[in-house]
Order: C-alpha cells, then structure tokens, then sequence
C-alpha cells in the first residue's frame, strides 16, 4: 500500500511541471499588462514602464520562466502583484474557506448521494427509485447558481432563516460559519449529489446481482449486513473514483458559489488575479490547487488498495 | 419422517409477456441423512427448485403460485423474512456452481465463514476462529490456521469450493443442497469434491440435494434419483432402478447420451431437439416432441407421476408398455 502512495507520488512529479508551465505560458498569452492594470488608468507611461521594470515584467519570457523555476526550487511561489504579498500567504488565507465549503458540500453530496442511491437500488423500479432519480436528474440539470439564488429567495429573503451572503470564521463562531455556509455548500452539492446517486444506484444493482449475494442470503445473514457489509463494501470501489473526480468539481464549482454567496474563497482570488494579470498569483495559485488535487487523486489510489485486497496484493 | 417434504410446488416469474411457471407440481421428500439427486438439462427447473427451497428467489418477478415446503415440521413458502434466515444455515445451508464467485472478494475467507457461524450462534471472536480453522480442516484446506485471512482470489477453484462447504457447513445444517458443486471444477478436482461431500455426510449426518445433469455425479453420490423435466418431475426411483430399469423415454435417452468404457455402444444416441422454454412449452407430455414413442394421446394431455413399481415412478403414459421385462 505505501509502494502505491510512493509510485504515485513520484508520478505526481510530471504533472505538476507540465500545470507550472500551462499556467505560466496561459499567462502571457492573454493579451494585457499587468502593469498597465497595477498602475491605474490615470498612469502615465513613464509610471507604467518603471512599474513594468520592478515586477521584472521587461524581462525576456524566458528570463522569467527560469526565475519562476528557481523561485519555484527555492519553494517561493513569488508575491502578488496586486496584493503585495506573497502568494503562498495569500492563498493560505482564503484556501480555508473554499476547502471548507468544499468539505462541507462533500457531507451534502455523500449524504444524499450514496443514501439515495442505496435506497434506490433497493427499490429498483418502485416510487422512492423514481422519485429518487428523479431529483438526481434535478440536481444535474440544475445549475448551481440557480438553485442559490432560489435559495437565497426563499431562505434568506422571505423566511430571514439564513444569511444571503458573507463568510464567519469557523473559529470565530461555529454555529455563524455553519449559518453562513449551509446554502452555498448545498446548493454547489447539488449536482455532484445527484451524479453520485446515479452511480451509487447502478453500482449497488450491478454488486446486487453477484453470486456472493447469493451466498450472504444463503447464510442467513441478516439484511442489513447482506447490503452494508457484502454490496456496499465492493459497490464502493467505483463510488470512490467519483468522489476523486467530486472533489476537483467542487473546487471548480465553488468559484461561483462564492461569487454568488460572496465568500472571500479561492476562486475570488483566482478570477480577481487572472482579470489583473497578476502572473504569479495566478501560477502559485493554480500550482497549489493542482497539487492538492494530485493528492487527492493519490489518496483514491491508496483507497482503492484498502478496498479491494486484489488490489493490494498485486 | 422426512427431513423435507416438498408438495405440488408451482414456482411462478413474471415476465414481459406474462406470468411463466418455471417449475410446476413439483413434489418429493428427502429422508434425513439420505443424498437425493436432481438431474435433468440447463432449464429443466432443478435449481429454480432449490432456489425455492431456500427462499432465495427475488419476489417479485418470482412468486410461490402454489404448494408447500415442509421442513421440520414446518411450511417454509409462509415463513417471514426473519424465520426463513434462522432456516438458512443451521437448518439448511447451500453451495452453487461458480466457486469462483460465490465468495465476496472483498473479505478474508476467515471472515466470511466466521461471520456465517456468529450470524447464528454467539460466541466469542477466538471461539469463531477456533470453529472456522477446525471447519476450514474439516473440508481439507491445508494449513487451515494460516490460511483464514487470505482472500477469495488467492485459491485456486477446488480450494473456494471447499471453503464453500466449510461456510456451508459450519452451522451443522440438517440438509444441504448442492447445486452443480463440481460443473465449474476440473475433473480431477471433481472428484475430490464429491469424496468430500460424502465423507462429510457420514461425519456430520446432514441429508445432501445434489444437483446436477451429470448421470456420472449421480451414479457416484445419490442414494435415490429425481429426473426432471421442462419445469416437471417426470422419474423417481433409487438410484439403481433409475440405471438399471428407467422407465420414461427421457431418462433412458439421457443414460444413453453417457459414452461407457464396459459396454459397446456403436455410437451415442443424442436426444433430438432442444428443451422448450418456459413460455412455449408443448400441450400435454413436454418431452412428446422430442420422443420417438410418442402418440396422439401424448400430446392430449400431461402424464401424472404413477407409481410403477414399489419405488419407482414415472411419468409417461406408455411406460408401462415400454417397461424393459
């Protein structure tokens, strides 16, 4: 199991170098300068120029990638332009809201998802599988931003229960972040909710048909056991690779989550750095979402072998 | 007394075009620790059968349409959910075909075997590992001790199948129900598996429902013989009368489709035709199309089970003029 994290961590290695460069060549190819957007329209050129010079901007494009690089060997990520301060502190400052409301969508989105789905296989064909997939099927068609703003409607505006926008420090005040994040956090679960479902569902009907089943029944194992223990432990091998792929769409997702529920998150930072040109933000940024992704990635992988012991003994 | 009795047994799927009795007036008994073999072809309605037995059938589409399964005294096609797994297992426990995949992947064969004994007993976690390693022993596992955490995928064929016999027996079950134990096995392992069955028979006493359509299974195991047809019971006797004198055209033609190394048969006769399925069954005798003795009257109506001699019956309106003398 450790040779797999190992391996797949070496792996991870590549990756992260070909992201580094994407984002950095992304950067300056977009036409517009991050130092005319710094200094302001009211600039004059001379301004513009000396701004250019201090950021390193007048430097040839190589030049640049070889400091990043090195900055990069260093482990600096650079300072933001815009922000004046560096990008690794930034980021650690508005990485927290994102994860958690990422987090917090991943209890949505597990809760519905596999508990629907479970239920629906069981029922195959009957009211509470069509019902079930029915809001599946809602909850994918519907986009996120939608589902928030009805939310925001309902919740926030006639029945006052909820705070239509605004971030609380959970450390600050758990039951005011809790009050802050439960309609941005379920309405981004939405649709991985109802991805989830439909994949819980045709993975435990799939497990459900198996001999071993067949085998559980014949024992006279109880229900419960014949479907948690013997269908949901094998139905999980597939379940858990959606959930790799969950977590990279609410990351992705959560950008307009937070723009909607004005939630001072990672994708705010991104999308203010990327309309400012601000380049190393923007790199560091997207640097430290990737690699965080690859570690989810990698963590599946392991998972995998925790699950399945055919797995583990190759 | 009969450890089971099964009575005009009608077990009924609903389909795309109707409901189709899979199995019909299915009866017969096993007495205790007595080995009844059920042999027919893919389709004929042997595990639909045991299925039924069992009560593992998924209701809906399957439906009990009528009869009844008395063991222990007690009717088992009305017992709730919660009876019927108090059957399963120290009553009557069961081991199927695909050894390969009858066992979960996922668990250690320690495990599942324990967890069939604690599903039913209660007893302590070394107390259930105690019992599975003497059971795993019981069934010739080698090493048995060493080998309860190792998983489904690291034993070869014959080993999942004797794993499957030590879950299936670890209960101590009164009857056990076989079906096709050894189809998916090498000959070889075949053999091996049939000698231990047997040997556990005389160990633990239990009564075994062999399913099959291997004639030479059944000459090696069974102590009396069920032939079945297209849903329907059409032979019982012991099994040297099912050899020795069979009495429907079908059996005979099933004997006669074995190769034999003693007699010398110029070549095999196969039985023309294939069975019918369950929907576009034939009026009247089911095996009349393919039977070369067959006559208007056949196809007029179907042939009840008569008892022709003291202990073998079939189900055939010219048997008794077809009787070898």
């Amino acid at each position: 199991m450790i040779g797999v994290a190992f391996r797949r961590l070496l792996s991870a290695i590549p990756v992260l170098f070909i992201v580094s460069l994407i984002s950095f060549g992304l950067m300056r190819l977009i036409p517009g300068d991050p130092a005319a957007a710094i200094a302001g329209v009211s600039a004059t050129p001379a301004e513009i120029e000396r701004l250019r010079r201090d950021l390193g901007l007048d430097q040839p494009v190589w030049m640049q990638l070889i400091d990043y690089y090195q900055g990069l060997a260093r482990g600096d990520l650079g300072k933001s332009l815009l922000l004046g301060k560096g990008v690794f502190a930034a980021t650690m400052e508005r990485l927290p809201v994102t994860l958690g409301l990422s987090a917090y969508a991943m209890v949505f989105t597990l809760l519905i998802g596999v508990v629907s789905g479970i239920i629906a296989a069981l029922r195959q064909n009957s009211w509470a599988d069509q019902a079930a997939m029915m809001f599946a099927m809602i909850g994918i068609s519907v986009p996120n931003f939608f589902l928030g703003l009805l939310m925001i409607i309902l919740f926030a505006v006639h029945l006052g229960w909820l705070p239509s926008g605004g971030y609380v420090a959970f450390r600050e005040d758990p039951m005011g972040w809790l009050a802050s994040m439960t309609m941005p956090a379920f309405s981004l679960a939405m649709l991985q909710a109802g991805l989830l479902a439909r994949i819980t569902r045709s993975s435990m009907l799939e497990v459900l048909r198996q001999d071993y089943i067949r085998t559980a029944r014949a024992k006279g194992l109880p229900q419960g056991k014949v479907v948690l223990k013997h269908a949901l432990s094998n139905a999980m091998i597939p379940i858990v690779t959606v959930v790799g792929i969950i977590v990279s769409l609410l990351l992705s997702g959560a950008v307009v989550t937070e723009a909607l529920f004005s939630l001072p998150g990672m994708g705010q930072l991104l999308t203010q750095a990327v309309l400012s040109r601000d380049y190393p933000m923007v790199q560091g940024g997207l640097l430290l979402v990737t690699t965080f992704l690859v570690l989810v990635n990698i963590s599946v992988d392991v998972l995998y072998a925790v699950l399945d012991p055919r797995v583990r003994y190759e | 007394m009969n450890l089971l009795d099964v009575r005009g047994l009608t077990t009924a799927f609903m389909t795309g075009s109707g409901e189709v009795n899979a199995i019909e007036e299915v009866s017969f008994s096993i007495r205790e620790g007595e080995i009844l073999g059920i042999v027919g072809e893919s389709g004929s309605g042997k595990s639909v059968t045991a299925l039924t037995v069992m009560g593992l059938l998924p209701q809906p589409p399957a439906r009990v349409a009528a009869g009844e399964v008395i063991f222990g005294g007690q009717n088992l096609t009305r017992m709730s959910d919660r009876q019927m797994r108090s059957i399963r297992g120290p009553g009557i426990s069961m081991i199927f075909q695909e050894p390969m995949t009858s066992l979960n992947p996922v668990f250690s064969i320690g495990d599942q075997v324990m967890e069939t004994i604690a599903a039913h007993e209660r007893l302590s976690q070394s107390d259930l590992r105690k019992r599975a390693i003497d059971m795993l022993d019981k069934v010739g596992i080698p090493s048995a001790a060493r080998r309860l955490d190792d998983y489904p995928h690291q034993m070869s064929g014959g080993q999942r199948q004797r794993v499957m016999i030590a879950m299936a027996l670890a209960c101590n079950p009164k009857l056990l129900i076989a079906d096709e134990p050894t189809t998916a096995l090498d000959v070889t392992i075949q053999a091996q598996i049939l000698d231990l069955l047997m040997d556990l028979r005389d160990e633990f006493g239990m009564a075994i429902m062999i399913i099959t359509h291997n004639m030479g299974v059944i000459a090696e195991t069974a102590d009396r013989v069920l032939v079945m047809y297209a849903g329907r019971v059409i032979e019982e006797a012991p099994v040297a009368g099912i050899f020795d004198r069979p009495l429907h055209p079908y059996t005979r033609g099933l004997l006669e489709c074995v190769p034999s190394l003693v007699e010398d048969k110029p070549r095999l006769v196969a039985i023309p035709g294939t069975l019918p399925e369950p929907a576009r069954r034939p009026p009247g005798c089911r095996f009349a199309p393919r039977c070369v003795h067959a006559q208007p009257a056949c196809t007029a109506a179907i042939p009840s089970l008569e008892l022709l001699e003291p202990t073998h019956t079939a189900a055939c309106f010219r048997a008794r003029e077809l009787a070898p003398a």
